[in-house]
């Protein structure tokens, strides 16, 4: 009988241990996650304060009473936003489009098309992904000045269209297709291009899908080589808008304004993160890497 | 087979043609930079060729700053986020309920624009003659002194920048972690449950082990990614770096190539390859290190 009442008296020690553990579990999880939504919470909230009350608040208040309007207002007439907006679109949409055809074709030849020195050429394919673009980057902003291609479109895209692991990527899914789908294709006289265009692509959709947003996140993120290339505000995309904005914009003190901006520029990404958050994180976890 | 040949070239031409130019050719033009010696960007021309670019980077005190900051910055933010992403991907491992809530929370910033999210994070640190800024709210309210962490002293500078880099590295750390940990196989756990195993020692004996060589891959591309930080620092203390005390290796690198310092191609050439040099000598310490501990299942 005691010994009963011992195993009860343990398991609810077990039980109490537990639900401490589980307690500080979520303690830590939910400050993290405020620390990680906190600054997030902080530029909207700004955002919608106005100028004159972010001012006087010499103790920022966590809460505002009279939201306002006026500083996206502000944000899209005092400065060019909407300029830097666009610009970064047409940057992200061309580049991603024409990284898409590259690496397509390229992904295909690796997968399904037999030639001399294939297994060579992937190798030295694959190497270059160590090249880090701090190193390469001298020499494109060099040959980019001397083509007359700085504050381009053209400038700003062609040396961001490469990437070597997209290639890697998209050229393992081709090869889960089975061959004797391509064979049968042969057999019925479907061209190589054809076959790619209609089974290929179709099949892979996903892994399509997936590398285009990645593209797309890097490309409305990108600030280092747009801000090499471009100093005529015309081109300047949001990134090097905001750091525009920050030293030239407003006048340094209206703080409300860049937030604004700010909001402005974070919530495509958001949105896309919202609605494909899956794809992205399961695309990531696959060996994307930041920067 | 032939006519495959020829058209198997057609299809990787474009992706030839990309890499060549703007991958492969940089990188042995770089090599050539960095040992022409005083190299003129307007009228190309240079004088010889030697390793006057190397040591005039490696006795450029503005360099030599970068190359502390850049150190201190990868010694402290590596393992500290490694470790905070570990503890957090423990955490989320063990909870069921609002687990992808969390998962997608905790993924947010690797979505953001570090420039704009930078500018709230020096907002947020700033000390202004109008408002001490929400940071030194929090010190005050516990008893300490107000700082600026954006003008102030060198080692509030330092805080946040690591804090920022933390707060923009994690996302990755903690997806990668938490894949792991979830491909871990449960039967250890339930055998060692069986054998009446302390949670601290299936921690250490299975849970380790088992992702180890997911941990090693987070260390060496911490390592190269905290070696190359650039954005992040721009966005908190704005493009004139070194006057604030805080430029990086790649920042420095940028400087000479462009900008109100620009046009010295040469010694930005020969600071990237110093900068290359450091990162592959540590990669490689690091892959000898991780090859003898890392647990292969």
């Amino acid at each position: 009988m005691s010994q009963n009442t011992d195993f009860s008296l343990i398991e609810k020690q077990a039980q109490r241990n537990e639900r401490i553990r589980k307690i500080l579990t979520y303690v830590l999880l939910t400050f993290w996650a405020l620390i990680v939504l906190f600054p997030f919470y902080w530029m909207i909230l700004t955002s919608v304060k106005s100028y004159s009350v972010y001012n006087s608040e010499y103790i920022p208040k966590l809460y505002t009473l009279a939201p306002t309007l006026q500083n996206y207002h502000d944000a899209f007439t005092a400065v060019s936003l909407g300029r830097y907006f666009l610009n970064t679109l047409i940057f992200t949409l061309v580049t991603t489009a024409l990284m898409m055809i590259v690496t397509v074709l390229a992904a295909f030849a690796f997968a399904r098309l037999k030639f001399r020195g294939k297994d060579l050429l992937f190798t030295l394919f694959l190497s270059l992904m160590m090249i880090p673009n701090e190193l390469v980057i001298i020499t494109n902003f060099v040959t980019i000045t001397n083509a007359g291609l700085r504050n381009t479109y053209t400038g700003l895209i062609l040396p961001s269209v490469t990437s070597v692991f997209y290639i890697y990527l998209l050229k393992e899914n081709f090869e889960q297709i089975p061959e004797e789908l391509y064979k049968a294709a042969k057999v019925d006289g479907t061209s190589d291009f054809k076959y790619l265009w209609k089974v290929m692509l179709p099949i892979c959709q996903p892994t399509m899908v997936t590398i285009a947003i990645l593209k797309v996140i890097e490309c409305w993120n990108s600030y280092v080589w747009p801000r090499l290339i471009t100093d005529d505000e015309a081109y300047f995309l949001v990134s090097n808008g905001i750091q525009e904005i920050r030293e030239n914009g407003f006048g340094r003190e209206n703080i409300p304004a860049m937030m604004a901006a700010v909001v402005v520029i974070s919530i495509p990404l958001i949105v896309l993160f919202l609605i494909f958050h899956k794809k992205i994180m399961a695309g990531v976890s696959r060996g994307g890497t930041k920067g | 087979m032939d006519k495959n040949n020829n058209k198997a070239w057609l299809y990787l031409l474009p992706a030839m043609i990309f890499l060549g130019v703007f991958m492969v050719y940089p990188l042995f033009d770089v090599m050539i930079y960095s040992v022409e010696e005083g190299y003129n960007s307007a009228s190309q021309t240079y004088f010889g060729i030697g390793s006057y670019n190397y040591n005039y980077v490696l006795r450029d005190p503005y360099f030599l700053q970068a190359l502390k900051n850049t150190f201190i910055l990868v010694v402290i933010t590596v393992p500290l986020s490694t470790a905070i992403a570990l503890l957090i991907s423990v955490g989320l491992n063990s909870i069921e309920k609002l687990r992808d809530f969390f998962q997608t929370v905790f993924f947010l910033p690797y979505v953001t624009n570090t420039l704009a999210v930078g500018l709230v994070f020096m907002i947020l640190f700033k000390k202004t003659p109008y408002s001490d800024g929400f940071a030194n709210l929090l010190i005050t309210a516990v008893g300490g002194t107000a700082v600026d962490f954006i003008d102030g002293p060198y080692w509030a500078k330092m805080f946040v920048m690591c804090f920022y880099t933390v707060w923009v590295v994690l996302p990755f750390k903690i997806l990668i972690l938490t894949s792991a940990l979830a491909s871990v196989n449960p039967d250890y756990y339930k055998a060692a449950r069986v054998d009446g195993t302390s949670r601290l020692r299936i921690f250490t004996r299975i849970t380790l082990p088992m992702i180890s060589p997911m941990i090693f891959y987070l260390v060496i591309t911490g390592f190269i990614g905290a070696f190359k930080a650039y954005s992040d620092v721009v966005a908190i203390f704005g493009t004139d770096l070194n006057a604030a005390g805080m430029n990086t290796i790649v920042g420095y690198v940028y400087d000479m190539l462009y900008g109100d310092s620009g046009g010295y191609p040469s010694f930005a050439a020969a600071a990237a390859l110093i900068l290359f040099a450091i990162v592959l000598t540590i990669t490689c310490i690091n892959l000898l290190i991780s090859e003898k501990n890392t647990h292969y299942a």
